[in-house]
């Protein structure tokens, strides 16, 4: 199973205040790191070549400095690595990031040599909290796509998606190649050992430019590529979570549903 | 014995003419009866003033002085040795709302807080301007004032020492309600008796301190931690000393087994760490945190480190080197206490310091006397300086048994820890809990000499009465 993840470096939103005066985020001084959702998909990638065998190469498209965030998972279980970076690409929305990727991983299937059989993502990215850039690149691909995965059961030829959904999970069957978001997990993604970093160190990081790739269309990149303006960030108010109704058959849930729904005199 | 007075409704109507911040009766709440140990005893206070400036607890100071009412300083109340609990009732005097981080000094690489900031706030301001407050003892949500009046220690003690080594200077309210400055800016002094370091480790019995000179650093460019499973705790000891004498010098090497990283798995939900090894069972740990000026001298301090570990029969070195990995593999480590308070029934803790060449022997024989009163021992620490947590648990006694079991248990280990040349608290301090047990250890004449201390400080005796060397 050949498999490529892409994961994106963001500031640490933990440790990012929000300026009480000017309500913008106070980015001094936070540290980057891997976007947390996507060091579980490394780790759900790691696993499956584990499991099937294959190659799992990981790309991001970023500055310079994800590198660093590159060559970390070059050591927890990542064969290959990739940097898409060109100022071109810089102040790029969803969409225009969405066809990049996309555009890259066709690339690099033909350096490789190599198909992807899975194509994985982050649910979503900490600092912009879209979740549109996995669900763009499926479609930039024309292939399907699983959202919030939180594992991956049956075999190389039959993969089952286990989802995480409101209250519980469901089993989506997939047919490969595919896309697929992940969810954090209960278990932590590994870590490097003294070996695999070792080796991590000793890897070339494979660096693509704009001219590198020229099926990239730079009129679709960049702010020139990006329909979408940001017109203001903040941060939205939790709602209250829903109810849950219960009861014992579905007859009866169905009955205190009504209930409900006629005391609030929404019947 | 001391004699204290009560609260009048004169003394009351006095103290609220100076303070606009003082609580009576149902207005106060119930924390300010206990710390994180209430099984060393609960007392409710009989007025709690929050205040806001050092004149503030100045007057109020004086007042309590020419009446002679108990006053007892709390910062946050997460102390582990009943410090801050008003075993005499009177005043608490809580200082945790004098909050705000004056300044930085970065001339002489100092800031002055008051001394109810908060330990996390400080971490994380520093962090914010590329420097660092190095003593970072595990509960993060305590005031400066109460690191300070505690000597509290902390993960990165082993290479940076503790709350004592960054206290430059401190404005402190004397028991009589005068307001003195002990210590300066300056990194040196020969000049008369360190009234600072007197103060530093007093646990509210020689002064209020309300605010604070403290050393920072700045901060290292690049670190890392190392999480090495062992197949026995002995082994994983074993390996500690090596480092200094390889001229390493790790801001952390902490010691766990597998079994209380199970427990606060379980509590925090999460799997933080490999349980076992190519088939093989991992029974214990060393976490420790390597940090440096750049990232070619943290890769080198790895590869040093990581050799010295395998040549010491690690099964393997997992290195965790993003902020994320990073606070991933300290999760457990961070939350041993509240797991076990969760689970655990009947608890008590000690904190005694060892020589590391004994830790291992020491452990043996702390393990099997509690299995010998039947008491359940969890211990954990930090092992780069000798500092363990023993924590004697029972989810099966009556309260009565469990505290005579544990009477028991305390008179030998100390003992014990004594004839290795140990002392009874490492970081958490003396209080009310460990009183016993401090005048085993140090001798009478000793503990009269901290007494005879206190009076000339305290000549009414009315700061933190019963608390360290006060004998009631
Ligand atoms: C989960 C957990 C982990 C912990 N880990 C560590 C650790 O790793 N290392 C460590 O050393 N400790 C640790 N502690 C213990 C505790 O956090 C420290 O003792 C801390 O220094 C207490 O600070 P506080 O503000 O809560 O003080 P309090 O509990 O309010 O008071 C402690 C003592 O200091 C005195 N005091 C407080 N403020 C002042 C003041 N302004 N002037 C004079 N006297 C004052 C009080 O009278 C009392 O005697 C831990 C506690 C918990 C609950």
């Amino acid at each position: 199973m050949n498999i490529c993840v892409c994961i994106k470096q963001v500031p640490d939103t933990n440790r990012i205040k929000i300026d009480p005066v000017t309500n913008t985020l106070v980015r001094k001084g936070v540290p980057s790191i891997i976007n947390p959702f996507d060091t579980y998909a490394v780790e759900m990638a790691a696993n499956l070549k584990e499991r099937f065998g294959g190659t799992v190469i990981v790309m991001s498209m970023g500055p310079e400095q994800a590198l660093g965030a590159l060559r970390v998972c070059l050591s927890v279980g990542a064969d290959e690595a990739y940097l898409i970076s060109d100022r071109a690409f810089g102040g790029s929305d969803t969409l225009a990031t969405g066809y990049i990727i996309a555009g890259a991983i066709r690339h690099i299937e033909k350096l490789e040599g190599i198909k992807f059989d899975v194509i994985m993502c982050g649910k979503q990215a900490v600092d912009g909290d879209t979740a549109q850039v996995g669900p763009q690149v499926a479609e930039q691909l024309g292939l399907p796509q699983v959202t919030y995965a939180a594992d991956i059961e049956g075999s190389a030829s039959n993969v089952i998606v286990r989802r995480e959904v409101d209250g519980g999970f469901d089993l989506t069957k997939v047919q490969l190649p595919t896309v697929i978001t992940v969810v954090s997990s209960k278990q932590m993604p590994r870590y490097a050992t003294y070996a695999t970093r070792s080796d991590a160190k000793k890897k070339t990081i494979h660096v693509l430019n704009s001219a590198a790739m020229p099926e990239i269309d730079t009129a679709q990149c960049g702010l020139n590529g990006s329909p979408t303006r940001v017109v203001r960030t903040y941060t939205p108010v939790v709602v209250k979570n829903g109810v849950t109704v219960e009861g014992e058959s579905a007859e009866e849930i169905a009955d205190n549903l009504i209930g409900m729904l006629d005391a609030k005199m929404l019947l | 014995m001391d004699k204290y007075n009560t609260l009048t409704q004169e003394i009351i109507d006095e103290i609220k003419a100076v303070s606009n911040h003082v609580f009576l009766g149902d207005a106060i709440s119930p924390d300010y009866e206990r710390d994180e140990m209430p099984i060393y005893g609960t007392h409710k206070p009989d007025l709690v003033v929050q205040a806001r400036s050092t004149k503030e607890v100045s007057d109020v100071m004086k007042i309590c002085y020419e009446h002679t009412i108990p006053v007892t300083a709390r910062g946050a109340g997460t102390g582990l040795a009943g410090g801050c609990v008003p075993m005499q009732g009177g005043v608490v005097m809580d200082i945790s709302q004098m909050n705000h981080i004056l300044n930085y000094d970065l001339e002489n690489f100092v800031v002055n807080v008051e001394a109810g900031v908060l330990l996390k706030e400080l971490q994380e301001d520093c962090i914010t301007k590329g420097l660092m407050y190095p003593p970072d003892p595990g509960e993060k949500y305590a005031c400066l004032g109460g690191n300070v009046a505690t000597n509290a220690g902390g993960m990165r003690a082993v290479k940076y020492g503790t709350t004592r080594d960054y206290v430059r200077a401190m404005t402190v309210v004397l028991a009589n309600g005068e307001i003195t400055h002990f210590g300066a800016t300056v990194s040196k002094t020969s000049s008369g008796y360190s009234l600072l370091n007197l103060m530093i480790g007093s646990e509210g019995t020689l002064g209020i301190i309300t605010e604070l000179t403290l050393k920072i650093i700045p901060a290292p460019k690049a670190t890392a931690s190392l999480i090495v499973p062992f197949t026995d705790l002995q082994t994983a000891l074993s390996a500690v000393p090596k480092f200094k004498m390889a001229h390493m010098n790790p801001q952390a090497i902490e010691f766990m087994e597998s079994d209380i990283v199970k427990m606060t798995e379980n509590f925090i939900n999460k799997t933080v760490f490999p349980k076992e090894y190519r088939g093989q069972d991992i029974r214990s740990y060393l976490l420790i945190t390597l940090d440096g000026g750049s990232q070619e001298d943290l890769d080198q301090q790895i590869d040093q480190a990581s050799r010295l570990c395998f040549e010491n029969h690690a099964m393997e070195v997992f290195i965790a080197e993003t902020p994320t990995q990073i606070s991933n593999a300290w999760a457990a480590r961070s939350a041993f206490y509240e797991a076990i308070t969760d689970e655990i029934k009947l608890l008590d803790e000690c904190d005694v310091v060892i020589p590391i060449n004994h830790i291992v022997d020491f452990l043996t024989f702390v393990n099997k006397i509690g299995k010998d009163l039947g008491l359940d021992i969890t211990c954990y620490g930090h092992a780069g300086d000798g500092n363990i947590h023993i924590y004697q648990c029972s989810n099966e006694m009556s309260e009565e048994e469990f505290m005579a079991k544990n009477e028991q248990f305390f008179d030998v280990i100390y003992a014990k820890a004594v004839e290795y040349g140990g002392e009874v608290s490492g970081e958490h301090g003396i209080g009310s809990s460990k009183m016993k047990y401090l005048e085993n250890s140090i001798g009478k004449t000793n503990i009269d000499l901290m007494e005879g201390i206190k009076r000339v400080f305290d000549p009414k005796m009315i700061l933190n009465p019963g608390k360290v060397c006060h004998r009631l």
